[in-house]
C-alpha cells in the first residue's frame, strides 16, 4: 500500500494516488505573521506521514485548523471527499478525523476506564432524554466496555484501568491518549508529538503501537522532533517552515534536501547528521 | 435561653426552609459548577425568576401551581440569556456574564420604569394561600421537647425536603448514565472532549437549564415560605451563599449540597445563639448585638477557610479526587 509513494514525485504540494486529506490554501494568521499558508497538501489513506518543521514553523497551528480548534483566515479543506472547512471541531471529529494534544488532556477525575468510555461514538445514553432509560444504552455500554478493556490491554494500561487518570505518570496518559483516540474509531488520526517527554523504550512501543496501526488501514499524521522516530516509522514526510511546506517526499529525500536542512540549521551550514536524539540505547548526554 | 436551646434553634434551623431553599438551589448549582465545571455566578437570578413568576401569576389571578411553572420556563429562557452568548466562552468570561445577567435582571425588576409589571421595590406580598390551603397537616405542634414545628412549617419542610430529595434523585441518575460522564469531562477538559466529537455546548446549556430550573423552584418555595418577594433579597451574596453550601458539603457529589446548606446554617445559627448567649450574660465584652449578623457570616468564611485548608474536598468528597491538580 504504502509503495505506491515511491513513484510520485518529491515537489511540495505533489498530488498522491489516493489522497484522504486535500488542503487547499489554508491561511492562518497572528496579527502580521503568517502562522500557516499551506498551498496544496495530500495526505495518503492508510499511511503514515510525518509533519516536521523547526519551533514555530506552524505545525501545531496546522493541527489546529485542520481539526476545528483554531479558526483560519481562509482555505478549504476536505477529509474523505467531505469538505470540513467552517465545521466545528466535534463535528470533524465525527466525521472520523482525530486528533491529540501536544500537552496531553487526560480528564484528570474519570477514572481510565470511564476516559475510554467517554470516546465511544453513538452510545444513545450521551442523550439528555435517553440518558434517564439505562434500558435504552446498558447494551450499547456493555459493548463499549469490552472494547475499552481490549485497548487498554494493547496499550498495557489495563492494571491502571479502575484508577483516577490524574493518578497516571506522563508516558502512561500519552498512551491513554492515544487509545483513547483510537476508541472514537477514526478513519485517521492525528498525534502531535506523541513521543515528547516520552523515555526511550516507551517511544519505541509507541512508535511500534502506531506503525501497528497503519497496518490495520488507519492513516496516521503525525507531528514529531525526535528524527530517529521520524525517519524509522514515516511513508512520507511533509517538512513546513514559516507556515510554508518547503519540502515534502520519502524520508530518506526530505532529510537530504537542502532546502530542510536550511530550515533547521540556516542556510550556511553544509549538509550533516540531523539526527537529534543519541540512539535510543544510550544514556542521553544531559 | 440556655446552651440547650441554642443548640435546638440551630438544629431547627439546619432543617428548615432557609437551608431547604439553599439545599435546592445547590443541588441545582453543584450540576452546573460540581459536575459540568461551569462557574454560574448568577444562580439567584434563576431564583428571583422562580419567586417572581409564582408571586406575579396570583396577582395577575392566576392559579399558584401555575405561576411556579411559569418561573421555571423562565428560568429556561434566562439560560438561554446566559447561555447563547456566554457558554462557548471560557470559565471565567461566563462568570462576569453570569454575574451581570443577574444582576441586571434584579435592577430591572426593581426599576421604577417597571413597576406597573413588577412592583419594584415593593414586589409582593400575602399570595400562598393555595399553598397553605392544600396542606393535610392538622394544626398543632410537632416534634420532641423543644424541636417542634408549627403545621404550617412542618408542611413548608416536608414539601421541601421533598423537593430537595427529588432533585438530588435526578442528579443522581442523570450522573450515572453516559450523559453525566461526558458532563464530567466537560469538567475536567472541554477540549479533550471536543475532539472525541462531542457537542460540549450543548451539554453545558443543558447543564445550565436544569440546574436554573432547580433554582426557580427553590426561589418559588422561598416565596411561598417568606409570603413576601422583595427584588433586593436577589443579591449576589446569595449565590455566593449557595457556592458556600456546595463546596462546604462537597462540591461534585450528590447529597453534599443538601449536606452542606444543613451544615451551613447550623453554623450560621449556632454561632449566632452562642454569641448572643455570651453578650447577654457579659462574658463576650467587646462585641453588641448589633455586630451579630455579621460576626456570624465572618464565622461561615473561618469555617469555609479551614475547611478548604484541610478538606478541599469538602464533607462528602473523595480525598484522591481533591488531591489531584488536572
Amino acid at each position: 500500500m504504502t509503495e505506491v509513494l515511491n513513484a510520485i514525485p518529491t515537489v511540495p504540494g505533489v498530488p498522491k494516488p489516493d489522497p484522504i486529506l486535500v488542503v487547499d490554501g489554508l491561511h492562518r494568521a497572528f496579527g502580521g505573521l503568517d502562522a500557516v499558508a499551506v498551498e496544496h497538501l495530500e495526505v495518503q489513506r492508510g499511511c503514515i506521514t510525518s509533519l516536521i518543521g523547526p519551533n514555530g514553523a506552524g505545525k501545531t497551528t496546522f493541527f489546529n485548523c485542520l481539526t476545528g480548534f483554531d479558526r483560519p483566515q481562509g482555505g478549504t479543506w476536505s477529509f474523505d471527499g467531505k469538505p470540513l472547512h467552517g465545521r466545528f471541531a466535534y463535528q470533524i471529529a465525527r466525521r472520523g478525523l482525530v486528533r491529540t494534544f501536544q500537552l496531553t488532556k487526560a480528564l484528570a477525575r474519570l477514572t481510565v476506564t470511564d476516559n475510554m468510555l467517554l470516546a465511544a461514538r453513538d452510545n444513545p445514553g450521551e442523550r439528555l432524554y435517553a440518558s434517564l432509560i439505562p434500558a435504552i444504552w446498558r447494551d450499547t455500554e456493555a459493548r463499549n466496555r469490552d472494547r475499552a478493556r481490549e485497548l487498554l490491554d494493547r496499550f498495557e494500561l489495563s492494571h491502571m484501568a479502575g484508577e483516577l487518570a490524574g493518578t497516571l505518570s506522563g508516558g502512561q496518559r500519552k498512551l491513554l491518549e492515544m487509545a483513547r483516540a483510537l476508541m472514537t474509531d477514526p478513519s485517521a488520526i492525528l498525534l502531535d508529538e506523541p513521543m515528547a517527554g516520552v523515555n526511550p523504550r516507551l517511544a519505541q512501543s509507541l512508535a511500534s503501537h502506531i506503525q501497528e496501526l497503519r497496518d490495520n488501514g488507519l492513516t496516521v499524521i503525525l507531528i514529531e522532533h525526535d528524527m530517529d522516530v521520524v525517519m524509522g516509522i514515516s511513508d512520507w514526510v511533509v517538512c513546513m517552515a514559516e507556515g510554508r511546506v518547503i519540502s515534502e517526499g520519502p524520508p530518506a529525500t526530505v532529510r537530504a534536501d537542502p532546502a530542510v536542512i536550511d530550515a533547521y540549521l540556516g542556510a550556511r551550514h553544509a549538509p550533516q547528521e540531523t539526527s537529534s536524539r543519541p540512539d535510543p540505547g544510550e544514556p542521553l548526554g544531559i | 435561653m440556655d446552651a440547650v436551646n441554642v443548640l435546638l434553634d440551630a438544629l431547627r434551623t439546619s432543617v428548615g426552609p432557609q437551608a431547604i431553599v439553599f439545599a435546592l438551589a445547590g443541588v441545582g448549582l453543584n450540576l452546573q459548577f460540581g459536575y459540568a465545571g461551569l462557574l454560574n455566578f448568577g444562580q439567584v437570578a434563576f431564583m428571583l425568576a422562580g419567586a417572581y413568576g409564582a408571586s406575579m401569576t396570583v396577582d395577575a389571578g392566576g392559579p399558584l401551581w401555575l405561576g411556579i411553572v411559569l418561573g421555571m420556563l423562565a428560568a429556561l429562557v434566562i439560560a438561554m440569556l446566559f447561555g447563547l452568548p456566554a457558554l462557548r466562552l471560557r470559565a471565567d468570561y461566563l462568570a462576569i456574564v453570569t454575574i451581570s445577567v443577574g444582576e441586571i435582571i434584579r435592577l430591572v425588576v426593581r426599576s421604577s420604569t417597571f413597576e406597573p409589571i413588577t412592583n419594584g421595590v415593593f414586589g409582593y406580598r400575602d399570595f400562598a394561600g393555595w399553598f397553605y390551603d392544600i396542606n393535610p397537616i392538622p394544626g398543632g405542634r410537632y416534634g420532641f421537647g423543644g424541636f417542634t414545628f408549627s403545621e404550617r412549617r412542618l408542611w413548608v419542610i416536608v414539601v421541601g425536603w421533598g423537593l430537595v430529595a427529588v432533585a438530588s434523585l435526578l442528579v443522581f441518575w442523570l450522573m450515572r448514565s453516559p450523559w453525566g460522564r461526558v458532563l464530567e469531562g466537560v469538567r475536567e477538559d472541554e477540549d479533550a472532549v471536543r475532539s472525541m466529537g462531542k457537542n460540549v455546548f450543548m451539554y453545558k446549556l443543558q447543564a445550565l437549564a436544569i440546574g436554573g430550573v432547580m433554582a426557580a423552584v427553590a426561589g418559588s418555595l422561598r416565596a411561598m415560605d417568606t409570603e413576601a418577594v422583595r427584588p433586593d433579597f436577589f443579591f449576589t451574596i446569595i449565590t455566593f451563599t449557595i457556592y458556600a453550601a456546595v463546596i462546604l458539603g462537597g462540591a461534585g457529589t450528590i447529597l453534599g449540597p443538601a449536606l452542606g446548606a444543613m451544615a451551613l446554617w447550623f453554623v450560621v445559627s449556632f454561632s449566632e445563639g452562642i454569641l448572643r448567649l455570651g453578650i447577654d450574660s457579659g462574658v463576650v465584652e467587646f462585641l453588641s448585638l448589633e455586630d451579630l449578623a455579621a460576626i456570624r457570616f465572618m464565622i461561615v468564611g473561618l469555617v469555609l477557610i479551614l475547611l478548604v485548608v484541610f478538606r478541599p474536598q469538602g464533607l462528602l468528597g473523595r480525598r484522591e479526587a481533591g488531591l489531584i491538580d488536572d
